[in-house]
């Protein structure tokens, strides 16, 4: 058994985790709000990447173009035109109505594409890989993805920390009454929030999509891995949700190696394990 | 030339009625205290202006014209800032940035981070650390810089000495009379009547929602006061 | 207190008793007077009914939404599956313990889940029951990832004809939806409904006040995954046949009554039944178009989340401040 290899594999596997876990990360901390819908828009922005590929010439890839301001759109119009109408009636609205949102997007893509398994391909990078010498090998790919999930993330921190608009996040997720009397109006700041979130779910969606097959209700597997990574990680930490990542696809690619059929059974192991063990996950917010 | 006019303004929270037909002019220039028990409605007539509270258009006049039930966001925009009742500073924002975000609404003016920094010197000392590490006082100054980066013709400042030490509430006063000085209104609601009288041209006293008395603060005596506060 | 009296019931709960004696009647006599379609019928809508009350007492009523009670379902089913075929156990004492049985997992199970808070909770039981699926399909005995199946032999042993065993698990579909219904509504008129009334308004004002939050909470989430479990047993004793997939199935277990409950009016006893009526109405006149009923579903369920808090029954309370099945107290002169 090739541990080297298998513990490589499911670190870089960490990454696209961490990219699914992003979105719903950010949705909560700025505005509370658990989005149940968040696996199906995963899956959403692979068909969407699927339409793009076939009515224009772009590749898999080359279809991010399209695809990331695409879902920034409907994450900002989703967010303003219905979502925000959720949170401030306590915990049910916003958690059925995700739910229903859900269900419809699941049902949609079923009766658009129909049931069978999709895949983009994106070419030689697929299967390309990288001797890095004493029988190491990487691929190329998933190497390509978690330095996209690294890169995206350090990015958002950045945003975070050093920017107005992340000053401003910060401010409506401590305070969103008071930050509304600093002249932020809310409304604005949760839809941007949202299309943020969305930017990372489709970037999430395509890499996952050239990656494996998915079908119309791939979706709640999806949010069952961001939420795993979220709770592993720790609630409110970007960079915890990477390691949570990390952590989940580790463990499911070494249970994998044993015996395929554990293999996802592994990673909700290993989250319940962490529920019992440390419920706040490896890097807890200190404040909520 | 009345900056502030509320006229007739009714406020409610849900079904509950907390203002009943508050009519109250500030001039532009004014230092303006707002007087009262606890419930008596002033904290609630700051937020109907500043629009955290939802009140009909012609209820608050701003500058000649109705702001009333406009958003908060909207009202900061024009001119009103406010200092919130127990500071509320951004937990997750140090202290530089909590004045940061005082400007976000962009309205230009003699107010920036240098020159709140000349006003509360402490704050420069603390600048990067979070905000909810300084002492209750230092708050409040940073609390106040925090309104003033927006640059606002009017300043609502709501319970300024609750839970600070008499030294430290002066030190506020001190700043608040330098900021009135440069041509800010300043409307100030307060328990500690003394405090409040003294910094203030007129006054206002709220009773259970309703104005109870208005007057000059210069000569009016204190004792008369105490049937408009507690409704005698 | 002279001069005051509380009363339980209203004009409009003691008349709909009457109504609901009258239904019960009509109900139990059906297979003298209608064909084996509609006793099917109305066994599905019982065990939909059921399910629909006891998530509603979950997530209306205790605060707790699970959107993974699919998992005591499945449990419950395999109860009855491993029960009869591994220990000849009579069906209907295995449907029996299948409520224990499910009782049993649900306990650690609440513990640990009990750790999460709000949305986080939800998708925690879901975590659950995606869980359970796969560890029930790794398990040879169980049938592993391609089920199990109730021979002849062990049905044989509810009763050997086909027509009156037909008739016995009518008969169960009711009574049990009977009891569900009942054990729901004796406790929210008992002092752990008032408990929970106040958990759901504020838990900390209720814990402030001596409410054990912890242990109310607890034991409602544990009754209503036996209660869950003794319906699946009841589900899949008609349905022959069991697989993991099936068992735990979200889409046919927890997506449906969710909507029920929300779309009738969460958080109300009457609701339930407004959204069980709606969905077999929408399923019946769409049943052409394939999944555009579960479509329409979710779009009612959204508007109804946005527009209408508390669900069509809720707003007929609004509207008419009418009560039929009365769980407060009203203080008169």
């Amino acid at each position: 058994m090739d541990w080297i290899n298998i513990l490589i594999q499911g670190a870089l596997l960490g990454g696209l985790y961490a990219l699914f876990a992003v979105g719903l990360s950010l949705a909560f901390g700025i505005m509370r709000l658990v989005n149940i819908a968040h696996g199906d828009l995963i899956v959403l922005a692979a068909y969407l990447a699927l339409m793009t590929v076939q009515t224009t010439g772009l590749g898999a890839l080359g279809s991010l173009v399209v695809v990331v301001p695409a879902m920034f759109v409907l994450g900002y119009l989703l967010q303003r035109g219905l979502l925000n109408f959720t949170l401030s009636g306590g915990l049910l609205p916003p958690l059925l109505v995700t739910f229903g949102i859900s269900v419809i997007i699941e049902n949609v893509l079923l009766q658009e594409f129909g049931a069978d398994i999709m895949r983009l391909h994106a070419g030689a990078i697929e299967t390309a890989s990288l001797r890095l010498g004493g029988g190491i090998a990487v691929g190329v790919y998933p190497l390509l993805v978690f330095t996209t999930a690294v890169a995206a993330i350090a990015g958002l921190q950045l945003l975070f920390d050093r920017t107005t608009l992340g000053r401003a996040f910060r401010a409506t997720s401590d305070d969103a009454a008071t930050a509304e009397l600093m002249g932020i109006d809310n409304r604005h700041i949760y839809a941007v929030a949202m299309g943020i979130a969305m930017v990372f779910t489709a970037l999430a969606g395509v890499l996952m999509g050239i990656r494996t097959t998915f079908d119309p209700s791939a979706g709640p597997v999806r949010l069952i891995f961001a939420f795993e990574a979220v709770i592993i990680g720790g609630l409110g930490s970007l960079w915890g949700t990477l390691l949570g990542g990390m952590v989940l696809a580790i463990a499911q690619e070494v249970a994998g190696a044993v015996s395929p059929n554990w293999q996802i059974l592994a990673g909700h192991i290993a989250f319940l394990v962490i529920l019992i063990v440390r419920p706040s996950g490896f890097f807890p917010r200190t404040r909520d | 030339m009345s900056l502030l006019v509320a006229r007739g303004l009714r406020a409610f929270y849900g079904d509950f009625q907390a203002l009943f037909d508050i009519d109250v002019t500030v001039a532009e220039g004014e230092t303006v205290a707002i007087i009262g028990a606890n419930g008596a409605g002033k904290t609630t007539f700051l937020r109907a202006v500043a629009g955290a509270l939802p009140c009909q258009a012609a209820m608050v006049e701003f500058d000649g014209r109705p702001i009333g039930g406009l958003a908060a966001h909207e009202i900061v925009r024009r001119g009103v800032a406010m200092v919130p009742e127990g500071r509320r500073l951004f937990p997750s924002l140090s202290v530089e940035e909590n004045l940061l975000i005082g400007a976000y609404c962009g309205r230009g003016g003699a107010w920036n981070l240098a020159r709140i920094y000349e006003l509360f010197p402490m704050l420069a000392q603390r600048r990067s650390l979070p905000a909810t590490l300084l002492s209750g006082g230092q708050q409040q100054m940073a609390a106040i810089g925090r309104a003033l980066m927006s640059n606002p013709r009017l300043l609502l400042c709501d319970e300024l000495s609750l839970g600070l030490a008499p030294v430290v509430i002066r030190d506020i006063y001190v700043c608040l009379a330098a900021i009135a000085s440069e041509g800010t209104t300043l409307v100030i609601v307060e328990q500690d009547i003394n405090r409040a009288l003294d910094a203030s041209a007129r006054f206002y006293c709220f009773q259970e929602g309703r104005v109870a008395l208005a007057a000059d603060c210069r000569g009016f005596d204190r004792q008369a006061i105490a049937g408009a506060y507690f409704g005698l | 207190m002279d001069g005051f009296r509380i009363e339980r019931s209203t004009r409009e709960s003691r008349g709909f008793a009457v109504v609901l004696l009258l239904g019960g009647v009509t109900l139990v006599t059906l297979p003298y007077w209608a064909g084996p379609g509609t006793m099917r019928l109305i066994s599905e809508m019982a065990y939909y009914l059921a399910l629909a009350q006891l998530w509603n007492l979950l997530a209306g009523y205790a605060g707790l939404v699970s959107v993974g009670q699919q998992a005591f379902v499945g449990i419950g089913a395999y109860a009855l599956f491993y029960l009869t075929s591994q220990f000849g156990m009579n069906p209907l004492l295995a449907m029996a313990l299948a409520g224990p049985v499910a009782a049993a997992i649900a306990l650690p199970m609440a513990l640990a889940v009990f750790r999460l808070r709000g949305a986080y909770f939800a998708i925690g039981t879901w975590v659950f029951a995606a869980a359970f699926e796969l560890g029930v399909s790794l398990i040879q005995p169980l049938g592993a990832g391609s089920g199990m199946s109730l021979t002849p032999a062990i049905l044989y042993a509810i009763t050997p004809g086909r027509e009156a065993r037909a008739l016995i698990i009518y008969w169960l579909s009711l009574a049990i939806v009977f009891v569900v219904c009942a054990v729901v509504y004796l406790l929210l008129r008992s002092r752990h409904g008032l408990a929970l009334t106040a958990i759901r308004d504020s838990e900390p004002a209720s814990a402030s006040l001596g409410v054990d939050t912890f242990r109310t909470k607890l034991m409602i989430y544990v009754i209503t995954a036996a209660l869950t479990g003794v319906i699946g047993a009841l589900i899949f004793v008609q349905k022959l046949r069991l697989s993991p997939e099936a068992g735990f199935s979200v889409n046919d277990w927890t997506v449906v009554v969710i909507f029920m409950v929300v779309i009738g009016g969460i958080g109300t006893l009457e609701g339930p039944f407004i959204g069980l009526l709606i969905y077999f109405a929408l399923r019946e006149f769409l049943a052409d178009y394939g999944t555009w009923y579960l479509i329409l579903l979710g779009v009612v369920a959204v508007a109804i989340m946005l527009l209408a808090q508390e669900g069509l029954w809720g707003l007929v309370v609004r509207r008419f401040d009418i009560h039929l099945l009365s769980v407060r107290r009203h203080l008169l002169r």
